[in-house]
């Protein structure tokens, strides 16, 4: 669970893609989009509904085949890498991954050491220690021996992540890990986020509903919008009034978070307003 | 370490140089068990029959020793059938675990999915246009029993699983889908094998719906030997899968994440289950419910998530000889083992299906 350097050329970052199409059927979801993923950073993918978020992060991860561009891992093209070796380098936490009933919580964390698993070497020591370091840090060791169908929705999405860390991989992509979860358990989960990013410099890509979340959460955020990328940068700078408006069609006010000083987004109700006007405040 | 090595943990590591392995050590003792529990019903089913022979004398006379008469009773007579009764179970039992698995589903067995109806379709098909029904002790004569009845079976059963694939893919194969297409599939197969059997001559009609049955009656060595080959390959390739199982049940998106490749190993599975239902079907008719029944069991008795593969195996093997033994040596009457699997099967599934409603329910 160290972070490892990795020999990539000198520009490129390790993961990105490159003049992207992207679509299930006729009309591509994504087109002719080019992204480079920030090396260790925090990387929050918004936007509205139906805007090719889980697609970009889907294809980044090799789970969807571009009709047109490539995605480049480590300067390669992502589909010529063989699927182990993706694996060992490129973690994803789908939306809804199978819970299977009965399975132990040590056992789905275990699954995540598969890529680096032989028949002949099914549980070396690494496995053992990458899987007691995962649960360590998700804080899921107390819960080992619990059937995953019996924990709570927070408790199970951590288990997920456990299992996506036992992977031991440097980029981590995670699709709505927030999905389901009340707020406690949503920021939780995102603490979790922030330490591994801070104390073991994964490379963390997410796609998040909760814009607010989002803005304190991440070191850079990426809007979508129609399939195509519209802004890109740091929050306090990509969080305006006029984002809001034209990306999301929201009416919202900004203010600075009085400790962390990062955007917080106050929409503007129509029916609140009209509240407050007939009370006469 | 501590937390991990437990002593709730399920799993035993052993560690041997550089190679390690992790034991699941309740199925362990589950298939353990099972095969001493396999014995015994074996060495019975050798024993007991018209002639009643005393349970050492047997197991001498299969050791070598013995007077004439139990040698012949035994080796010639009983042995074969016995055999090829456990050949059959195990092929079953390890077929309906593969199937489950793969479509994440417990109703995902051989005979549920269609293929045991595909096989069965290709076997009668063979029976009726050869019209080469034996008179005497096999159902049909020579070169076709051997090779041709195991071919046209595993030829029903590959068309049916190709088929089956095609139609319920849809970016991925859902167990769900699958089930309901494959109950499509089974029906519309069934009725080829009653036409068949409506066009067919009349001792080929009899033969055909004899072997139907799913009986283990007059089966010897013909039809051991085509059993034996197929889990002589699919076995260890089936035990090479399980990690890849593993991986497979939490949805394609991980799989694939987690470095398995995904269609290939799909296909691996797929091919193992569907040739062990098929040399099963083309040795002794389609034996009802084994496929579906016998995995959930060995599930709740080993415990984990997924219905595990050797304890299915031994279990299958385990129900299919004790329901040869009951319908030769218990009934008053002589009933096709099948009969029995069903009697057995049928009420199980029914509970399987209630339990599924409750839980959906609650």
């Amino acid at each position: 669970m160290t972070q490892r350097p990795h020999p990539r050329s000198p520009g490129a970052t390790r993961l990105g893609a490159e003049d992207i199409t992207v679509g299930y059927g006729v009309t591509p979801v994504i087109s002719e989009l080019t992204f480079d993923v920030p090396d260790g950073q925090v990387t929050s993918i918004i936007g509205p509904n139906g805007c090719g978020k889980s697609t970009l992060l889907r294809t980044l991860a090799r789970l969807l085949k571009p009709t047109s561009g490539r995605v480049r891992l480590d300067g390669t093209a992502i589909g010529d890498v063989p699927t182990r070796e993706v694996s060992q380098r490129l973690a994803l936490l789908p939306q809804s991954p199978i819970s299977p009933d009965g399975l132990l919580v040590r056992d789905l964390v275990g699954r995540g050491r598969h890529p680096h698993q032989k028949w002949f070497r099914q549980w070396s020591p690494d496995d053992e220690q990458a899987v007691e370091a995962a649960m360590r840090v998700t804080d899921t060791l107390h819960l080992a021996d619990r059937s995953i169908d019996q924990l709570s929705g927070g408790q199970r999405q951590r288990a997920w992540i456990a299992m996506t860390l036992a992977q031991d991989t440097d980029l981590v992509l995670l699709d709505e890990p927030t999905t389901f979860l009340d707020l406690a358990h949503q920021i939780e989960v995102l603490d979790l986020v922030t330490r591994l990013n801070r104390e073991r410099g994964r490379t963390v890509v997410m796609v998040l509903h909760d814009l607010n979340l989002a803005a304190r959460y991440s070191d850079v955020i990426v809007v979508m919008k129609d399939g195509a990328i519209v802004e890109q940068g740091p929050p306090t700078e990509i969080f305006t009034p006029a984002m809001l408006s034209t990306v999301f069609g929201l009416d919202a006010d900004i203010l600075p978070d009085p400790r962390t000083g990062l955007p917080i987004l106050v929409p503007v109700s129509s029916a609140a307003t009209a509240a407050a006007s007939l009370t006469g405040a | 370490m501590a937390v991990l090595t437990s002593p709730r943990t399920a799993a035993h590591p052993v560690r041997v140089g550089g190679a390690s392995w992790r034991v699941p050590l309740r199925a362990a003792v589950v298939a353990v068990t099972a095969s001493a529990a396999l014995l015994v019903l074996f060495v019975l089913d050798l024993a007991l029959g018209d002639v009643d022979i005393p349970f050492g004398t047997t197991v001498s006379t299969l050791l070598g020793g013995g007077d004439g008469g139990s040698q012949f009773i035994i080796n010639q007579l009983r042995l074969p059938q016995a055999t090829v009764g456990v050949l059959v179970g195990m092929c079953l039992g390890l077929s309906g675990a593969l199937c489950q698995t793969f479509a994440r589903n417990p109703l995902a067995s051989p005979d549920i999915l269609g293929v045991t109806q595909g096989a069965s379709a290709g076997a009668v098909a063979l029976i009726v246009i050869t019209g080469g029904s034996g008179y005497g002790g096999g159902i049909i004569g020579g070169t076709l029993q051997t090779l041709g009845l195991p071919l046209a079976a595993f030829l029903g059963g590959f068309l049916t699983a190709a088929v089956l694939y095609v139609l319920s893919w849809r970016r991925g194969i859902d167990g769900q889908r699958l089930v309901l297409i494959g109950i499509g599939l089974g029906a519309a197969l069934l009725a080829v094998v009653e036409w068949l059997l409506v066009r067919a001559r009349i001792q080929d009609a009899a033969s055909a719906q004899v072997w139907l049955n799913g009986s283990l009656n007059a089966r010897g060595w013909d039809q051991a030997k085509p059993a034996m080959l197929t889990l002589l390959v699919l076995v260890p390739l089936s035990f090479w899968l399980v990690r890849h199982l593993n991986v497979l049940q939490l949805g394609d998106d991980s799989a694939r994440t987690l470095g398995v490749r995904l269609q290939t190993t799909q296909l691996l599975i797929l091919v193992s289950a569907v040739g062990l239902a098929s040399v099963a079907v083309s040795a002794c008719g389609p034996l009802a419910f084994v496929a579906l029944v016998v995995p959930q069991v060995a599930l709740r008795l080993t415990g984990g998530s997924r219905p595990p593969l050797l304890a299915s195996m031994v279990l299958g093997a385990v129900l299919v000889v004790a329901a040869d033994l009951i319908t030769r040596v218990v009934l008053p009457f002589v009933v096709p083992a099948g009969v029995v699997t069903a009697a057995v099967g049928a009420p199980y599934l029914i509970w399987l299906l209630v339990r599924a409603n409750r839980k959906v329910s609650t």
